[in-house]
């Protein structure tokens, strides 16, 4: 009996240890270094957020500069991050902003409506053709300023030192245009001291500290940071790591505490059993798809491009080939659009279908054609050399044609193709993301498929004078299922994006925006980090 | 001497202006550009009215004679233009950029030299011995591995298994960080020196005027200090000149893979982003680096052997 009952204690006395442990583990701890990795490219761009629009760079600047509005990973939304409140006048068109009164740069001043004219103002001079101004383009009066008719944007209108009236050009939600890195706000007597790249100062929770240009980026804790409590670490560390088998090595070594997986990795990481338990997946908005050119007469006609869609096994060949680090794709926009619809059932693998269509569009022998492709082993050549065969078992060829990554957007602007397999951004403003297929969008912009459809043009013009975001969304989503039964392009999958994360690093977001784009402030280290 | 080497620097210059010419038209020719290149793998997406901006602001828009004047006129004038990525001056990020390249070259080329020139002279003193075996039989296989797979294996060896070095990086730029990429880079030349010396030294030892020394009593220690070793310097740092000059620029691998921030880095960057002005810049200083040190080489000559004469 006795025995029993200090059983029964120590089992509970272990519990309680371990409930300890695991409460120390959820309670986020001050201190410590995050060690991040830039997997993008061999050096950063620039640590000025408005001279690039880089993926690689993004990763910094989230932690040294921050924009009106960011992105929400918990409930997939956009949010207010330098204000606390803005009100929309009835027309949609007005929008006021009531600033945070507690935003200081890491060079001590408070932030002001100043700041963000100014900054707005610096994106539009289109003599430097900032990559930003494609979104500040929205305010009115933009365009004057980037065409040097105008010094101040008209649209921008300081009412106090903490409160701005912004006045659109069109009926949108500003935020899709205003939470992109490239937009940040920046204390212009930091910028026009010179030399900001190499000295970047911002609002952000890290203020630089150092750069070995192609090495690394480290920031410190900003104290005066506007989130209470925040930043958690003392230091982040940003290491580039362009080389996915050397990351691999460095990870599994401790020295770095996240690290991209491409799909051989996450193969090798899944199987094994405790690096399986530090897996971070999101769908991120990236639509990989072949996308045909309508001016090559067979994918002119629909039944054709659906044909196409029925004659490929892709179920197969995101299993196979891209190891299941991909999920298949059921339209263009992607699942964590608020215009997904969940219910869409993806073109079934059915090669007598595909041959019956082609017989009745007038191809029952085929047809050969070219296809453009890079080399990326998720949405390139190899995934080419994959449906050859399938293809050629309803009778077209397909001849590959083989271009470097940076070429390809080149030739779908041009038209210089007849389909082209690529990877496209498809959110999070799905509104934006569908007007690739409005038929006054020209090629040059993003309708790489000359789509045009009155149906669809409809719904879009319904959704962008919708104010009613439910009923937006409701119209999104039948453009985007039409567009689906349209079938412009082969849907092939959205990416998976996979983080593996080290033990003690805790906070990480799934943002299917780029899941490299951490806010760094949220995230922390716990005792057993061996960095120091 | 002074004179003959400022000669023979002053001969570089026709070498880099047909090399400045070649490189431009090259760049010129190659698809895609900076501005679409920016879409990078579809990451972002970048609209017409900006990328017409910005190709008017890097004058991508100008006739080819144009740029081409404005290019030469610059590099004339010792500014090698405006990188398109970073907007900084082109020479800054080159300059960012030298000090560890230097580094990583000068101690990948004593790593060859210290262990592969001994190697090949051991290895010639005793020709077909064990240690002659294996030391050809390593600087075969040194010739014949990938940079990137051996960086690899010396990553998982000194740092996964053994934990005595760090995988990566710069770090404080010490010998810890430096060694694996330094050894990775400097086995090809080591295993290509070590074959040279071998040979250099096995042809002068066959020479008549080693066997003149010898059959005069000389002791074999002096044969081969006075008589061998110098005349098999002359290939040997031939190679060694040859090997150096293109260091850099093979350096490319071994920097990515240990993101090392070399120059290397930097030109395999700004090759994938169509930076033109940085691609040119970093060819350029490879190339001069390349012309400098067998310029000095040449020179190293005279000191070797002084029936070499420059006139």
């Amino acid at each position: 009996m006795r025995t029993l009952v200090w059983s029964a204690i120590a089992a509970f006395a272990l519990l309680g240890v371990g409930m300890a442990a695991a409460q120390q583990a959820q309670t986020p701890r001050k201190g410590g270094t995050i060690r991040m990795t830039g997997p993008y490219a061999a050096s950063f761009g620039s640590l000025d957020p408005h001279v690039t629009p880089r993926a690689q760079d993004q990763i910094v600047n989230q932690a040294i500069h921050r924009p009106l509005y960011t992105w929400d990973t918990a409930n997939n939304r956009l949010a207010l991050e330098l204000a606390t409140d803005v009100k929309a006048s009835d027309d949609g068109l007005v929008y006021t902003y009531k600033l945070r009164n507690d935003v200081f740069f890491h060079n001590g001043r408070k932030m002001t409506a100043d700041d963000v004219i100014w900054s707005y103002t610096r994106i539009m001079d289109g003599t430097k053709g900032y990559p930003g101004a494609r979104y500040i383009r929205v305010i009115k009066g933009a365009t004057e300023v980037e065409k040097g008719q105008a010094k101040e944007i008209s649209g921008l209108k300081k009412i106090d030192d903490f409160t701005l009236e912004i006045t659109l050009t069109d009926r949108v939600e500003p935020g899709y245009y205003l939470f992109s890195g490239t937009t940040a706000i920046l204390p212009k007597e930091e910028v026009e001291k010179g030399n900001f790249a190499a000295h970047p100062v911002g609002l952000g929770p890290f203020k630089f500290k150092e750069h070995i240009p192609g090495s690394r980026v480290v920031a410190e804790r900003f104290d005066k940071f506007y989130k209470p409590g925040k930043p958690y670490a003392d230091k982040l560390e940003v290491l580039i790591m362009a080389e996915a088998a050397a990351r691999d090595v460095a990870f599994r070594n401790k020295e770095i505490d996240t690290s991209i997986l491409g799909p051989a990795q996450y193969v090798a990481y899944r199987a094994d059993p405790e690096l399986s338990k530090g897996l971070l997946e999101v769908a991120e908005m990236f639509t990989r798809a072949i996308q045909f050119n309508p001016s090559f007469k067979p994918f002119a006609d629909k039944r054709v491009r659906q044909a196409f869609n029925y004659a490929i096994d892709t179920d197969l060949i995101i299993k196979r080939l891209v190891k299941d680090k991909a999920y298949r794709a059921t339209s263009w926009l992607p699942p964590s659009s608020a215009a997904f619809d969940k219910t869409m059932k993806p073109y079934a693998f059915d090669q007598a279908k595909a041959k019956k269509l082609l017989a009745d569009a007038g191809y029952p022998d085929g047809f050969e054609f070219e296809l453009t492709t890079s080399q990326n082993e998720s949405w390139g050549l190899p995934i080419v050399e994959a449906i050859i065969p399938m293809l050629a078992k309803v009778g077209i060829k397909l001849k590959p044609k083989l271009v470097e990554v940076t070429v390809l957007t080149e030739i779908a602007m041009k038209g210089e193709h007849q389909a082209f397999i690529g990877s496209n951004l498809t959110g999070p403003d799905s509104l934006a993301t569908l007007r690739c297929y409005y038929s006054k969008t020209p090629r040059t912009a993003c309708n790489y498929t000359s789509f045009s459809n009155p149906q669809f043009d409809k719904l879009l013009d319904g959704a962008a004078q919708e104010s009613d975001a439910a009923k937006r969304n409701d119209l999104l989503r039948q453009a985007n299922n039409l567009l689906y039964e349209e079938a412009p392009v082969w849907f092939f999958n959205y990416n998976k994006a996979v983080l593996a994360y080290q033990p003690w690093i805790h906070g990480l977001q799934a943002n299917p925006t780029e899941i490299t784009h951490q806010y760094p402030e949220d995230v922390w280290v716990d005792t057993r980090s061996p960095a120091k | 001497m002074l004179v003959v080497l400022v000669r023979r620097l002053a001969n570089i210059v026709p070498t880099l202006a047909a090399v400045i010419a070649v490189i431009f038209l090259l760049f010129s020719v190659l698809p895609g550009s900076f501005v679409s290149a920016m879409n990078e793998d579809g990451r972002t997406t970048i609209d017409p009215a900006v990328m017409e901006r910005m190709r008017k602001e890097m004058g991508l828009d100008d006739p080819l004679p144009t740029r081409f004047a404005k290019y030469v006129a610059h590099t004339a004038m010792g500014d090698l233009g405006t990188s398109f990525r970073t907007r900084e001056p082109v020479t800054k990020l080159i300059g960012n950029r030298l000090w560890p390249s230097l580094k990583l070259v000068f101690t990948a080329m004593a790593f060859a030299i210290v262990v592969g020139v001994p190697l090949g002279f051991i290895a010639a003193l005793k020709p077909g011995s064990v240690v002659d075996t294996i030391s050809m039989v390593g600087a075969i296989s040194g010739l014949s591995l990938s940079q990137f797979w051996l960086g690899l294996m010396l990553m998982y060896l000194f740092a996964l298994k053994l934990q005595w070095l760090p995988s990566f990086g710069y770090g404080d730029g010490g010998l810890r960080y430096l060694a694996l990429p330094a050894i990775a880079l400097g086995v090809g030349p080591m295993a290509l020196l070590a074959r040279t010396t071998r040979a250099a030294v096995l042809e002068v030892l066959n020479a008549d005027f080693v066997r003149t020394a010898r059959s005069k009593g000389m002791s074999e220690r002096r044969v081969v200090e006075w008589h061998v070793l110098r005349n098999a310097l002359v290939l040997v740092v031939t190679t060694i000149g040859l090997q150096f000059g293109s260091l850099m620029g093979a350096a490319v691998v071994v920097e990515k893979l240990f993101s090392w921030p070399g120059i290397g880095s930097l030109l395999v960057d700004s090759v994938f982003q169509r930076d033109i002005p940085t691609v040119q810049g970093c060819i350029l200083l490879i190339v001069t680096f390349f012309l400098v040190i067998n310029t000095l080489v040449d020179m190293a000559y005279v000191a070797i052997d002084p029936r070499i004469r420059y006139r």
